[in-house]
């Protein structure tokens, strides 16, 4: 009596040509993937930054700084103190802006508001904005971000 | 005429083009009070027409760079004879595409086209309304002027909010953590490339499946009233065209495309910012969802809430289950007209909210 066969020939040659039309579409479709993927470029940390001169900011104005790759925000506030967060707004990336009438930071895209601890008052935003620490040396306003 | 006659003569004897003549005259379309919504996909199709021709003469000028962009917009605008005009017919006709298919779309839905054996024609209809919004969305950003920087910004940070493949999409659309120079390169790519030749496999499928199964006849139709395609439809569908053709020209030349101002990624987003007409809704549903829902980000819920919608919409000739039954139900109908009164009313407010701050 013939034992029952495992796998068959036929059987055999069909998973073989479908692993191998697999295998073909893998090795045809990964470095297309990988091509797609953005290249990481070295990207310089900056973690420091003369944002402004000392008197270049009048009460209750802001003005908006290059942060390495991102905007930061440095508010004169109208109790006279100088105070800097990311100008990226945590809802949807948008570039908040310093409201003066109402003194608080203000995001166009969506209306969110922050308060000038960068506290959410209102709005879709779910986070705080980042706060930077702020130093003045001689005449330069330093913003840097806090170390952890 | 000879001439005409012969080279019919030559190209009958090599290439069976009396089926195509065949196919031509014995199809036939349904006449009915609603025979007018079938014109709808014609003018969609003309559309897109427009836009690759218009699109192909644009690509003579336009640079694809942070630098030059908007320079080069400015430049087709300005000094390239008739510039203003191409660019014009570009930018409405891409309103009006948009437009057209959300009419068609619309339609078919009420007319429920996407009853068995077309669910397949719906799935392809949708998916091309898809690639349609994609090729809205990545125009969008290539004069690179401030409103469309911006609305790019958000609309890369929705993609970014999706679980687990969100910021994986968000990298590739953007080629970075931000949206940069490479965004403008990739987004060029996708408009120029991907989602055109998408956009021709999906009306290829489109128009073989309408080809292969006719037009679909409401539910509440009982006649078997018809008109051959060609040429009474056919020439009916000229008319369509005209109008269309007029209409996209008429706009363009009494209210050419504007450009704006140049995008500066250290500036403020200034006010007023919004995305092209077709994506207001989300826009404002956005603006109008807490931060928080149940513990979670509110915009990771509407995000997903609209996720949902897209796929109940592409999945419709099976989620109305009395349709597949040859029976209309008023479930499905509120349905449709509740989704639509949310997406027109949503829009109509964002355009008053933007008007009146």
């Amino acid at each position: 009596m013939c034992p029952k066969q495992f796998l068959t020939r036929r059987a055999f040659l069909r998973s073989l040509l479908k692993g191998g039309v697999l295998a073909l579409l893998g090795a045809t479709l990964y470095p297309i993937l990988r091509y797609l993927y953005p290249v990481k470029g070295a990207e310089s940390v900056v973690t420091s930054v003369a944002a402004a001169k000392v008197d270049e900011l009048a009460v209750n104005t802001a003005k908006i700084f290059r942060f390495g790759n991102r905007p930061g925000m440095l508010v004169h506030t109208p109790q006279g103190e100088l105070k800097a967060f990311s100008a990226v707004c945590t809802h949807l990336n948008c570039t908040v802006q310093y409201d003066e009438d109402a003194s608080v930071i203000w995001c166009a895209c969506h209306n969110g508001k922050f308060d000038l601890n960068g506290q959410v008052i209102s709005g879709p935003p779910p986070k705080p904005l980042e706060s930077y620490q702020v130093n003045v040396r001689g005449d330069d306003v330093i913003v840097s971000k806090a170390s952890v | 005429m000879k001439l005409f006659a012969g080279l019919r003569a030559f190209f009958r004897e090599r290439y069976q083009l009396g089926a195509l003549a065949d196919l031509a005259t014995h199809k036939t379309v349904p006449l009915h009070r609603h025979t007018f919504w079938y014109y709808w996909g014609g003018m969609t199709l003309l559309l897109i027409g427009i836009q690759f021709a218009s699109g192909v003469l644009l690509l003579l000028y336009y640079r694809p760079s942070a630098q030059e962009a908007f320079e080069s917009v400015r430049f087709i605008m300005t000094k390239v004879q008739f510039g203003w005009l191409v660019r014009s017919v570009h930018a409405w006709a891409a309103h009006l595409v948009i437009f057209c298919a959300m009419i068609h779309l619309a339609s078919t839905f009420f007319l429920k086209a996407y009853r068995p054996p077309r669910e397949l024609t719906w799935v392809t209809g949708v998916l091309l309304f898809f690639v349609l919004l994609g090729l809205g969305f990545t125009g969008y950003l290539l004069p690179r002027n401030t409103l469309a920087f911006f609305a790019t910004k958000v609309g890369t940070e929705i993609a970014g909010v999706v679980p687990i493949v969100g910021p994986i999409v968000q990298m590739m659309l953007r080629g970075g953590s931000d949206v940069t120079d490479v965004t403008l390169t990739r987004f060029f790519w996708l408009h120029i490339a991907v989602l055109p030749l998408a956009l021709l496999g999906v009306v290829g499928l489109h128009l073989v499946m309408i080809q292969l199964q006719g037009m679909s006849k409401p539910l509440s139709v009982k006649t078997d009233r018809a008109m051959p395609f060609f040429p009474h439809f056919f020439l009916r569908d000229l008319v369509g065209w005209a109008v269309v053709l007029g209409v996209v020209l008429c706009i363009s030349v009494y209210w050419p495309a504007t450009l704006g101002t140049k995008a500066d990624p250290f500036a403020p987003t200034p006010a007023g910012i919004a995305p092209e007409w077709y994506f207001l809704w989300m826009f404002q549903t956005l603006k109008l969802f807490p931060s928080h829902v149940l513990g979670l980000e509110g915009e990771l819920v509407a995000v997903a809430l609209t996720g949902v919608a897209g796929l109940v919409v592409l999945l419709v000739p099976w989620l109305d289950r009395p349709a597949r039954q040859g029976r209309t139900h008023w479930l499905v109908w509120a349905a449709g007209l509740i989704g639509m009164t949310y997406v027109v009313g949503m829009t109509g407010y964002a355009l008053w909210i933007g008007h009146h701050p």
